[in-house]
C-alpha cells in the first residue's frame, strides 16, 4: 500500500514538474505574472512529493518488503537497520530516486532564498530547473521504476546490500556527492535564463555565487569521503584510483572550481562574462556526463551499475538535449554580450585566468584519459586501459605552475599590479616556505631531492602566502585585532581554502614518496618489521556478525620496543552475497596512517597480510575538509544576504 | 597595433601555444600508458587482422578464466602462479602478493602486468571485481559462446572442482 503510495508521489512529482517546465516560462514571455507566481508553489510541491517518494522507499526497506524488486535484490532481514536505510540508495533504481530528491530538493531551496531576485529571472530558473526535474523524474518513473513489484512470485529472503557499501562512508558518501553534482543545475539554470534575458551584470555573478560554491562544498565533501571510504573499504589503501567513476566526479569539480573563481572575476569587475556562462553549463554538462558513464555501464569500474543499454541511451539523448541546447542558446545570445571593464597583463584577472587555464587543461586530460579507452574501442582498435602514471604524470606537470601561481594570486590587484611592491613581501613568504619545508623534512631526517621536497616547497608557498597576505589585509585596516573583524567572511573562506590545497599537495606529495608496503606471509607469533613498526600476529579466530562470518586478526604494533597499538583486521564473509570483504584495520595519526589488511589463508596454519605504513595521508583529506570549510565560511558571507537596491531590482525585471 | 588588439593577440597566443604544448605532452604520454587488452588465445596467435603479437617485456592486460586445479602456491611466501584460458591456449601469470578476495579457480580476471616469455606474464595487479556475478566485458566477449555460470546458481554436482 505504501509503495503504490510512492509510485503516486512520484507521478505526481512528475506532473508538478511538467507544469513547472511550463507555466513559468512561458508566462515570463507572454509577460503573464499569475503564471510566473505559480513557480514557487510548484517548485515546493514536487519536493514535497518527491520526499514522500523517498520515504516510502525508505519504508519498504525497512518493513522488508520482499515484492519490491528493489528491496528483494538489495536488502535482508539480517541487514542491520541502517543499512536498510542506507540501501535504499544503494541501487542504480534508488540512486536515482535520491538524485530527484536532491534536484527537487534545489530547486526548492531556490524557490524558497531566492526573494531578492526578480520575478520574471526566478520564473525562468525555476522554469529551466523543472525542465531538468522533468528529465529525472521522467527517468526514473519509466526507466527505472524503485517500486517495482515482482508480484505474485516473491522471494522470502532478500539477496542482501553489496558488502562494500555496508559502511559509515555510504551513508554519507552518495548524498553528499550528489548534492555537489545535481547542485551545479542550479548555477546552470541561472545562466541559462540570464541569456534568455541577455543581461549578464555584477548582480548576476552575486547571485549565482553563493549557489555555484553551496554546490562545490558538497561535491568537494562528497569527493572527499569517496576517497577515505574506498582507502577504508578496499583493503589496498589507496585513496584515489583514477577509476572512470572517481574521473566522472572530478571533471565537473575541476570546472566548478574553474566556475568559483571566474564568478568572482564577473562579480568585482563585470568583465569574464561569456566565460563564467560557458562554465557554469560545462560544470553541469560534465555532472552529467558523469551520471552517463556510471549508469550507462560502457565503462568499466568498481562503481558501476548493472548494465543496461536503454538507460544508458536516455541519459545520452538528455545530455545531448542539454548540452546542444544550451549551446546552441550561448552562441545566438552571446556575441551580444560586451566586457567593458580594462585590465593590464599583470592583474588579478590575468591570474584568475590562468588559474581557469590550468583546471581546464586537468579537466581536459581526465576526459581524455577517461575516455579514451571507449573512442578506442568503438573504433575497433581493441580493447585498452589507460594506466595510472598518464595521470599522475601529467598532473604532475600541471600542480607545479598551478600551486606557484596560486601564491602569487591574492597578491595581486584589481585592473594592474606593479612588480616591485610584491618583490618584498613574496620574497619573504619564499625564504619562510623554504626554512619551513626543509625544517620539516630535516627534522624527519629524509631531506632528499624528491617529490616529498618538491610537494613540501610547494604546499609551503601556497599556505604561507594566503596567511601572509591574510595578515597584510587586516593591517590595512589599521591593526591585525581591528582588520580581523572588518575583512570580509568570503576573504577568510579563500585563504581557508587555498590552505585546504597546500595541506592537499604536503599530502599527496609526503604519501606518494614515503609510503611503505609490504605483502608477507605470517604465522601466529610472528613479526614483520616495516618502517621501525614491529607488527607481530597475535591471534586469528572466526568471526560472527550479523550477516557476516569470516576471519579476524590481532595484531600488537611495537615501536623500538615502545607499544603502540592493538590493531584488528577482519576479513569478512557476507553469507548471502557470499562475496568475500577486506576490513582494514587502520591506527591514524596525523603525521602517519599504520594499514594492516588481512589476506588469503595460506597453506602451513599461515595468513597473507599486507602492511603499510603511510605518512601525512590524513592530511589529502584534510586538505579537502578544509576547503570545503573555506566554501561554507565565505558563503556566511554577509553580501549574498544584502537585498538588491530597489533600482537594480527594476532595471533586471524590465530585461 | 592598438594596445588593446596586441594584449589580446598576446592573449590568443599564449592560449595557442600553451594548449598545443598541453596536448602534445598528453598525447606523449597517453601513448606511454596505453595497455592493450590480450586475451590467453591473443596472445598467442596475435591480435587483429595483422596477427600482431606482444613482445616481450610489453605492459599489457591479459583476461581470461583461471583454470581449475592451476594454482599454485609457494610455502615459504606470497608467490603464485595461475593459468588463464579462453577458448584455446593456456596462459601462465605469475604474482607476488596477495590476491583480491574474489580470486577463485573458474572466476573471469584481469591481471595488469608484463610479458616475460611468450606465454608467460609476470602480474603487478590481479583484478577482480567485487561480485561474483561479474565477468570483465572483455573476457565476456572473447569467451562469446561459453555461457559463464556464477557460482551461485552452480549445482553442487558439477559446480565443485
Amino acid at each position: 500500500m505504501i509503495v503504490e503510495a510512492g509510485q503516486l508521489a512520484l507521478t505526481f512529482a512528475f506532473a508538478l514538474s511538467l507544469l513547472l517546465a511550463i507555466l513559468p516560462l512561458y508566462g515570463s514571455f507572454v509577460a503573464n505574472q499569475r503564471m510566473l507566481l505559480l513557480a514557487k508553489p510548484l517548485a515546493l510541491g514536487q519536493f514535497l512529493f518527491c520526499l514522500l517518494a523517498m520515504l516510502a522507499l525508505i519504508y519498504a526497506f525497512r518493513t522488508n518488503d520482499f515484492t519490491v524488486v528493489n528491496v528483494a535484490q538489495n536488502s535482508s532481514t539480517t541487514l542491520p537497520w541502517y543499512y536498510q536505510i542506507t540501501a535504499s540508495f544503494g541501487s542504480h533504481e534508488g540512486s536515482m530516486l535520491l538524485w530527484v530528491l536532491m534536484l527537487a530538493g534545489w530547486t526548492a531551496l531556490v524557490a524558497q532564498f531566492s526573494k531578492a531576485l526578480p520575478l520574471l529571472l526566478l520564473g525562468r530558473i525555476l522554469g529551466i530547473l523543472g525542465i531538468i526535474c522533468v528529465g529525472f523524474i521522467a527517468f526514473s518513473l519509466f526507466m527505472s521504476n524503485p517500486f517495482e513489484r515482482s508480484l505474485p512470485f516473491f522471494p522470502v529472503e532478500g539477496r542482501d546490500l553489496n558488502p562494500l557499501l555496508q559502511d559509515f562512508g555510504m551513508i554519507m558518501h552518495p548524498p553528499t556527492l550528489y548534492m555537489g553534482y545535481v547542485g551545479f543545475a542550479v548555477a546552470f539554470a541561472f545562466a541559462i535564463a540570464a541569456l534568455m534575458g541577455g543581461r549578464f551584470d555584477s548582480v548576476w555573478a552575486r547571485w549565482v555565487r553563493p549557489w555555484a560554491l553551496a554546490a562545490w562544498l558538497f561535491l568537494t565533501l562528497g569527493i572527499m569521503l569517496g576517497s577515505w571510504w574506498a582507502y577504508n573499504e578496499l583493503g589496498w589503501g589507496g585513496w584515489w584510483f583514477w577509476d572512470p567513476v572517481e574521473n566522472a566526479s572530478f571533471m565537473p569539480w575541476l570546472a566548478g572550481t574553474a566556475l568559483i573563481h571566474s564568478l568572482a572575476v564577473t562579480e568585482k569587475r563585470g568583465t569574464f562574462k561569456s566565460w563564467t556562462v560557458l562554465l557554469a553549463l560545462a560544470a553541469f554538462a560534465l555532472s552529467l556526463v558523469g551520471a552517463f558513464l556510471v549508469r550507462s555501464g560502457v565503462l568499466v569500474s568498481v562503481h558501476s551499475f548493472a548494465t543496461d543499454p536503454g538507460r544508458g541511451m536516455y541519459l545520452l539523448v538528455f545530455l545531448l538535449l542539454v548540452v546542444g541546447g544550451s549551446l546552441l542558446l550561448y552562441g545566438m545570445r552571446m556575441n551580444s554580450v560586451r566586457s567593458q571593464a580594462r585590465y593590464q597583463l599583470f592583474s588579478r584577472e590575468m591570474v584568475l585566468w590562468g588559474n581557469n587555464i590550468f583546471l581546464l587543461t586537468a579537466c581536459l586530460i581526465v576526459f581524455l584519459g577517461t575516455l579514451f579507452p571507449l573512442f578506442h574501442k568503438e573504433l575497433g582498435l581493441g580493447s585498452i586501459s589507460i594506466g595510472e602514471p598518464f595521470f599522475n604524470q601529467m598532473f604532475y606537470y600541471l600542480t607545479i605552475p598551478f600551486a606557484l601561481m596560486l601564491g602569487l594570486g591574492p597578491w595581486v590587484r584589481w585592473k594592474q599590479q606593479q612588480f616591485t611592491p610584491l618583490v618584498k613581501p613574496l620574497g619573504l613568504v619564499a625564504v619562510a616556505s623554504l626554512v619551513l619545508a626543509l625544517g620539516v623534512l630535516a627534522s624527519m631526517q629524509s631531506v632528499q631531492a624528491n617529490l616529498a621536497l618538491l610537494g613540501m616547497l610547494l604546499g609551503a608557498w601556497v599556505g604561507v602566502s594566503a596567511l601572509a597576505e591574510v595578515m597584510l589585509r587586516m593591517r590595512q585596516f589599521g591593526s591585525v585585532t581591528q582588520g580581523m573583524t572588518k575583512l570580509n567572511a568570503s576573504h577568510y573562506g579563500m585563504t581557508l581554502a587555498h590552505i585546504g590545497f597546500a595541506v592537499l599537495v604536503i599530502g599527496v606529495a609526503m604519501t606518494k614518496t614515503y609510503t611503505e608496503e609490504r605483502d608477507v606471509r605470517m604465522e601466529e607469533g610472528d613479526t614483520a618489521t616495516l618502517a621501525g613498526y614491529q607488527f607481530t600476529l597475535v591471534d586469528v579466530y572466526d568471526l560472527d556478525g550479523p550477516n557476516y562470518g569470516g576471519q579476524a586478526a590481532e595484531l600488537d604494533v611495537r615501536k623500538d620496543g615502545r607499544y603502540i597499538t592493538h590493531l584488528h583486521a577482519e576479513k569478512r564473509f557476507y553469507r548471502i552475497q557470499r562475496t568475500i570483504m577486506t576490513e582494514a584495520a587502520v591506527h591514524a595519526r596525523l603525521s602517519r596512517d599504520l594499514y594492516v589488511s588481512l589476506g588469503e589463508e595460506l597453506p602451513g596454519n599461515a595468513w597473507a597480510l599486507r602492511i603499510q605504513v603511510k605518512p601525512f595521508v590524513r592530511w589529502i583529506w584534510l586538505g579537502g575538509l578544509l576547503m570545503s570549510l573555506g566554501a561554507l565560511l565565505a558563503l556566511a558571507d554577509k553580501r549574498y544576504r544584502r537585498k538588491t537596491p530597489p533600482a537594480i531590482k527594476q532595471e533586471v525585471a524590465n530585461a | 597595433m592598438q594596445p588593446r588588439r596586441q594584449k589580446r593577440l598576446f592573449a590568443i597566443l599564449l592560449v595557442i601555444g600553451l594548449l598545443t604544448g598541453a596536448v602534445a605532452a598528453m598525447l606523449y604520454a597517453l601513448q606511454q600508458n596505453i595497455d592493450l587488452f590480450y586475451t590467453p588465445s591473443q596472445l598467442v596467435d596475435g591480435l587483429g587482422k595483422d596477427k600482431i603479437k606482444p613482445q616481450v617485456g610489453q605492459r599489457l592486460r591479459i583476461g581470461g578464466m583461471v583454470v581449475a586445479g592451476s594454482v599454485k602456491r609457494d610455502p615459504e611466501s606470497l608467490k603464485v602462479s595461475f593459468d588463464l584460458v579462453d577458448t584455446g591456449p593456456l596462459v601462465t601469470v605469475i604474482y607476488e602478493g596477495i590476491l583480491p578476495d574474489l580470486f577463485r579457480e573458474g572466476q573471469g580476471i584481469v591481471a595488469q602486468g608484463v610479458l616475460q616469455d611468450a606465454t608467460t606474464i609476470k602480474a603487478s595487479e590481479v583484478l577482480a571485481k567485487h561480485d561474483e556475478e561479474y565477468m570483465p566485458p572483455e573476457v565476456a566477449e572473447a569467451l562469446k559462446g561459453i555461457r559463464h555460470v556464477p557460482p551461485s546458481q552452480q549445482q553442487p554436482a558439477s559446480g565443485s572442482y
